[in-house]
């Protein structure tokens, strides 16, 4: 019976943890939210006896992913701080 | 609601496979852990293509982000006088270099002990390659690239993958079946158990986290190079 409690709980969780991420809006926020999203994956695949998965899922979605979208982010900000200073020079 | 309600409770199982698998492991394959058995032992040849999948996809990645003939290397961002990038809070700086070792440390455990408890090649490669990002986050970029120089990430990602296909040659060999398991199986429970899946969990181990570590580098000598376009 407990088991059922658990494993309602941690699908309550994993549903509200998805429309969180869904309603961030600032995307550096997004990436921390979708990181502890991860994580709840992770808690969720172990809950139902799969940890093989779930120790995958910890690393790649709670690291990997964000760090990826992170870097991405960075990156396009950086371009568009060049753009500009490029266009101040020439005006 | 009424999807959930109408499915088969949770661990229902309905596959002869599933109940084969789980009652001969340990009898025969002399593997605890069922899922390292099938994914090395079992179906070895079905992981080949999984790890080559990635191996393919970090390939991908490099060709991609190659630097054109044109284009002239520039300083690294963290280490230009003005220092652009702010830097890292105190707190995370001690918090990263204090697990630098025990992630590798557990890293290495996971990916030797796959045949004895849930993990194997490709969860410990994981956990291998996240600890590079560790060291990046207490450090600059330089000091990465000092642990971890490019030869070294690129000859490990090529043992890893191509001692999967030699274990396996070399099964053909010593007149086997491809990826047979011609070693003595060992004791079930320990790391001997299932014979031949600890040296495919080393090499796997190594190309996963070879493979990230290339893309994890190439990321970031992306983001932090200061190219003039």
């Amino acid at each position: 019976m407990s088991e059922q409690i658990l494993r309602a709980t941690i699908l309550l969780f994993v549903a509200v943890g998805g429309s969180a991420v869904v309603l961030t809006r600032e995307t550096a926020a997004q990436a921390m939210v979708v990181s502890f999203y991860g994580l709840l994956l992770s808690i969720l695949f172990f809950v139902f006896q799969a940890p093989d998965v779930a120790l995958s899922q910890l690393v790649v979605g709670a690291l990997a992913l964000p760090l990826m979208i992170l870097l991405a982010l960075a990156r396009v900000k950086k371009q568009g701080q060049k753009q500009k200073r490029r266009e101040q020079e020439n005006t | 609601m009424l999807a959930y309600g109408a499915m088969p409770p949770v661990g229902f199982v309905q596959s002869k496979y599933g109940d084969m698998v789980n009652s001969l492991t340990v009898s025969e394959r002399h593997i605890t852990d069922a899922v390292t058995a099938v994914n090395f032992d079992v179906r070895g040849f079905d992981t080949l293509g999984e790890e080559f999948i990635l191996f393919t996809s970090v390939l991908g990645v490099v060709v991609l982000m190659r630097r054109q003939k044109d284009e002239p290397a520039g300083d690294h961002e963290d280490q230009l006088p003005g220092r652009t990038i702010p830097k890292p809070s105190d707190a995370a700086r001690v918090m990263s270099f204090a697990l630098v070792a025990p992630t590798v440390l557990f890293g290495l455990y996971i990916v030797t002990h796959g045949q004895v408890s849930p993990g194997g090649g490709f969860q410990g490669g994981v956990i291998l390659a996240s600890a590079p990002l560790l060291l990046y986050l207490c450090a600059r970029y330089s000091d990465l690239k000092r642990v971890l120089p490019d030869k070294l990430v690129d000859i490990s990602e090529a043992i890893g993958a191509a001692g999967y296909i030699v274990i396996g040659g070399a099964c053909v060999a010593l007149g086997g079946v491809f990826l047979q398991n011609l070693l003595p199986l060992g004791k079930s429970g320990t790391v001997t158990g299932g014979g031949m899946v600890a040296f495919i969990d080393l090499g796997v181990g190594l190309e996963v986290s070879g493979g990230l570590c290339t893309a994890l580098l190439i990321y970031l000598e992306e983001l932090l190079e200061d190219k003039e376009q």
